[in-house]
């Protein structure tokens, strides 16, 4: 009788044990972060696990991992393994969570199942089952990184552009970086908004961060320049480098109706001569 | 001619272009290309994957580094998507053309940019355009 057991009587007959076999293994893993999870948690977490797993091969169909009977594993181990990557889990840590079932399954198979063609066959099985679960977590692991680095390009891009008084009436702004349509909103309105602030009558937009100026980048800067116009300001663009320069020709955009300067200390000299301002090194006559 | 290095990228969305960019900048680096040419090839490059972006709905890049037989060496880039294809070469090649109300700048521009530019395009079927740039040219 022992010989006709399926693998899903197997493992329920000993599910409890299966689970502590697993949590032992997992807990061996020597790279287990419990700074990111709690044994409690991980136990918890294991028991559904365990359990949705049981129910999904009740019917011992291990092959098709896709069939609806797995659905709703899939979609717990793909909340797994995002929630895991978000928590900034390494892929082998996200990955042993379900390697280390493999062993557990091994163990308790090894006991139940005594004729040992059978129990090659039922664990090539399952070792199969278990890899193709192993792609979902891969692949929903990917998949929460991707997210983590989207959130953060666009935190940069927020905390990026911060405009600076230089000076009574002088803002400066360095640039950094791409300037893509969604940056150029942000730089333009904060740009903007610390002229009203601020009173100020000179903007300097210093690009020698940004990487390269092609036609879109260009037209960007452009409409930049003219609403900050539209505000009563003049606006210099400095931090044109000689590669850029070249670039910009070749490419054929007119640059001529903008003031330019080659680095934000002539465009601040320029700023300085426009506002009748002198900037001075002291004598020893006024020193004394 | 031998292809050394050879790379497809895949462009859906804009941040895909940053990405995009660094690789070209990487192939230049590989082969030594000067600040100047290097900074022409990522421009003209940044023109053609936005056209891409913004006429096709994307498309996908082959990045190249190639060696010609005249010793020789290059950055070559493919761009192919499968957009609606241009109605008048003749006409988007030309200063200040543009159906998207842009300054008209991006090919023409381009081809100015690189050593070697070559467009394709079928109507309904989709856009190919080639560029190279030599190390020293
Ligand atoms: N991949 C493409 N698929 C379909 N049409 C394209 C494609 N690339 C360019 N075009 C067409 O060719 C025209 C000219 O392109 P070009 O890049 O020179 O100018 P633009 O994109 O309109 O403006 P700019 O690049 O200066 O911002 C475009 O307006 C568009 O109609
Ligand atoms: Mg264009």
């Amino acid at each position: 009788m022992a010989a006709k057991i399926t693998v899903y009587q197997a493992l329920n007959k000993n599910a409890k044990k299966l689970h502590e076999d697993w949590l032992t293994q997992q807990m061996q893993d020597e790279g287990l972060r419990e700074d990111l999870i709690s044994n409690e948690e991980l136990r918890l977490e294991s028991e559904e696990f365990l359990k949705t797993f049981l129910a999904a091969i009740k019917d011992d169909l291990l092959e098709d991992s896709n069939s609806s009977n797995f659905d709703k594993l899939n979609e717990m181990l793909a909340g797994i393994s995002i929630n895991r990557a978000r928590h900034g889990f390494s892929p082998r840590e996200t990955g042993y969570y379900i390697f280390s079932l493999k062993q557990a399954i091994f163990k308790t198979l090894e006991k139940e199942i005594t004729d040992l063609k059978k129990l090659y066959t039922e664990i090539l099985r399952v070792n199969k089952l278990i890899d193709s679960l192993a792609t979902v977590t891969f692949e929903t692991f990917i998949r929460g990184r991707e997210e983590v680095i989207i959130r953060q390009t666009n935190e940069i891009s927020d905390i990026s552009t911060p405009v600076i008084q230089v000076w009574d009436n002088i803002l400066a702004l360095p640039i950094i970086g791409t300037l893509d349509s969604s940056r150029t909103q942000v730089v333009m309105e904060s740009l903007l908004m610390k002229i009203v602030e601020t009173e100020s009558t000179i903007a300097i937009l210093d690009i020698s961060g940004v990487p390269a100026v092609d036609s879109l980048v260009a037209q960007h800067l452009i409409k930049t320049v003219s609403a900050t116009r539209l505000m009563g300001a003049e606006c210099i663009i400095s931090g044109i480098r000689p590669e850029i320069a070249q670039t910009i020709v070749h490419l054929g955009i007119d640059l001529s109706g903008i003031n330019t300067k080659a680095s934000l200390s002539h465009a601040l000299r320029f700023a300085f001569q426009t506002l009748r301002l002198e900037v001075r090194k002291k004598t020893d006559k006024t020193a004394s | 001619m031998i292809v050394l290095n050879k790379d497809t990228i895949k462009i859906e969305k804009e941040q895909d272009v940053v990405f995009f960019r660094n690789r070209v900048a990487e192939y230049a680096d590989k082969i030594k290309m000067g600040l100047v040419n290097k900074t022409k090839l990522l421009t003209a490059a940044s023109e053609l994957v936005r056209n891409m972006l913004r006429y096709a709905n994307g498309g996908k890049v082959l990045c190249e580094i190639i060696s010609h037989a005249t010793l020789q060496t290059g950055v070559r880039l493919t761009f192919s998507d499968q957009g609606p294809g241009i109605p008048d070469i003749e006409k988007a090649m030309q200063d200040g053309y543009s159906t998207g109300k842009s300054l008209g700048l991006g090919l023409p521009g381009a081809k100015r940019l690189v050593s070697i530019f070559d467009i394709k395009t079928q109507l309904g079927k989709g856009t190919t355009v080639t560029i190279t740039k030599w190390k020293n040219g």
